[in-house]
C-alpha cells in the first residue's frame, strides 16, 4: 500500500464565497487534521472577508462521529464570536439517526435540509437561537 | 454458538490517517455483508469512536475485523486493542459526558449504543481491548424476554 498516492481525500476542503456567505462543502472522509485546518481557515476567512454567514454542506459526508460533531459545533461557536451565523446543511438521514443514538444532538447547531434552504435562512433577519433554518416555520 | 468465518483482517491504528482506513474498511465489510445503510453508518461511527480511543488514549494499537455467523445470521466483529495505560474506572469511562481526551465524552458509552454486543477488557497498566459485534439482522429475543 503506497500511502503517498492513496489518500482518500486529497488537498483541502473548498471554501467558496457567495456574497455575504461562505459556502463550505465537506465531502467523503475527512482526516482529523484536515478538519482542524478547516476550522482555522473558516475563522480567518470570516475576519478577512467580513462575511456574515457560513453554510457547511455535509450532504456528501457519510459519517459524523463525536470528533467531527465537535468540530462543527466549534466552527459555529467561533463564527458567532466573529459575527457570522452558521448553518449545517444536507445531513443524511442515517447520519442524523446515528448522531442521536450516539448521544450527540448538538443543540446549538442550526441546520437546514439543503444548501438552498440554508442560504434562505441566512438571508432572513436574526431570530432567537435555534430558530431552525430550513423548515420555514417560526413559533 | 457463533463461529468466526474466515481470517480476520488487522489494521494498524497509529495516526489519524489510519482512522480513515479503519472507517473505510468497516464500511466496505458491512456493505458486503448486507448491512442496511443506517446500520452501516452506526457501525462505522462506532468504529471511528473506538479507533480514536485506541489512538488517543491507548497510544496506538490495531483493529481486527472478522466475519461471524450464528444460527444463519451473519455479523461483523471488531476488536480494538492497545497496550496503553488501561482504564481505571470503566463505569465512569462508559458514562456519557465523561472525557479525558478533549472530546465530547460520547466515545465509549456512545459507541456501545451503536452496536449489538460490546465487551471491554482492561486493567490499569495492561492495555485495553474493546470487542464489538453487530449482526446483519438482530437475532430474535428469547421468549422469556418478551
Amino acid at each position: 500500500m503506497n500511502e503517498a498516492f492513496s489518500h482518500p481525500v486529497a488537498g483541502q476542503v473548498p471554501v467558496l464565497r457567495l456574497g455575504d456567505v461562505l459556502l463550505v462543502t465537506l465531502q467523503g472522509d475527512l482526516h482529523d487534521s484536515m478538519a482542524h485546518r478547516l476550522q482555522q481557515d473558516i475563522s480567518e476567512t470570516i475576519v478577512r472577508s467580513g462575511v456574515t454567514g457560513v453554510v457547511i454542506d455535509i450532504s456528501g459526508v457519510e459519517m459524523v462521529d463525536s470528533f467531527l460533531g465537535r468540530v462543527l459545533a466549534e466552527i459555529a461557536a467561533q463564527s458567532a464570536l466573529l459575527a457570522a451565523r452558521t448553518v449545517v446543511a444536507g445531513m443524511r438521514p442515517a447520519v442524523a439517526i446515528t448522531l442521536v443514538e450516539l448521544g450527540l444532538t448538538l443543540p446549538g447547531l442550526r441546520t437546514a435540509l439543503t444548501t438552498e434552504a440554508a442560504l434562505e435562512s441566512l438571508a432572513r433577519p436574526v431570530a432567537g437561537p435555534r430558530s431552525g433554518g430550513g423548515r420555514g416555520e417560526s413559533p | 454458538m457463533d463461529t468466526a468465518a474466515g481470517v480476520g483482517t488487522r489494521l494498524p491504528i497509529r495516526s489519524d490517517m489510519d482512522l480513515v482506513w479503519v472507517r473505510q474498511h468497516v464500511r466496505q465489510a458491512a456493505a458486503e455483508l448486507g448491512f442496511s445503510l443506517v446500520d452501516q453508518t452506526k457501525l462505522v461511527t462506532a468504529a471511528s469512536e473506538l479507533a480514536r480511543n485506541t489512538l488517543v488514549h491507548g497510544g496506538g494499537g490495531e483493529m481486527e475485523a472478522s466475519h461471524v455467523a450464528a444460527g444463519g445470521n451473519r455479523g461483523l466483529r471488531l476488536t480494538f486493542s492497545d497496550t496503553g495505560p488501561g482504564i481505571d474506572d470503566l463505569d465512569r469511562a462508559l458514562s456519557d459526558g465523561y472525557t479525558s481526551g478533549g472530546g465530547l465524552g460520547m466515545g465509549l458509552g456512545g459507541a456501545r449504543r451503536l452496536v449489538h454486543e460490546f465487551t471491554v477488557e482492561t486493567a490499569p497498566g495492561s492495555g485495553t481491548s474493546v470487542r464489538v459485534t453487530s449482526w446483519v439482522s438482530r437475532p430474535p429475543r428469547p421468549r422469556e424476554d418478551v
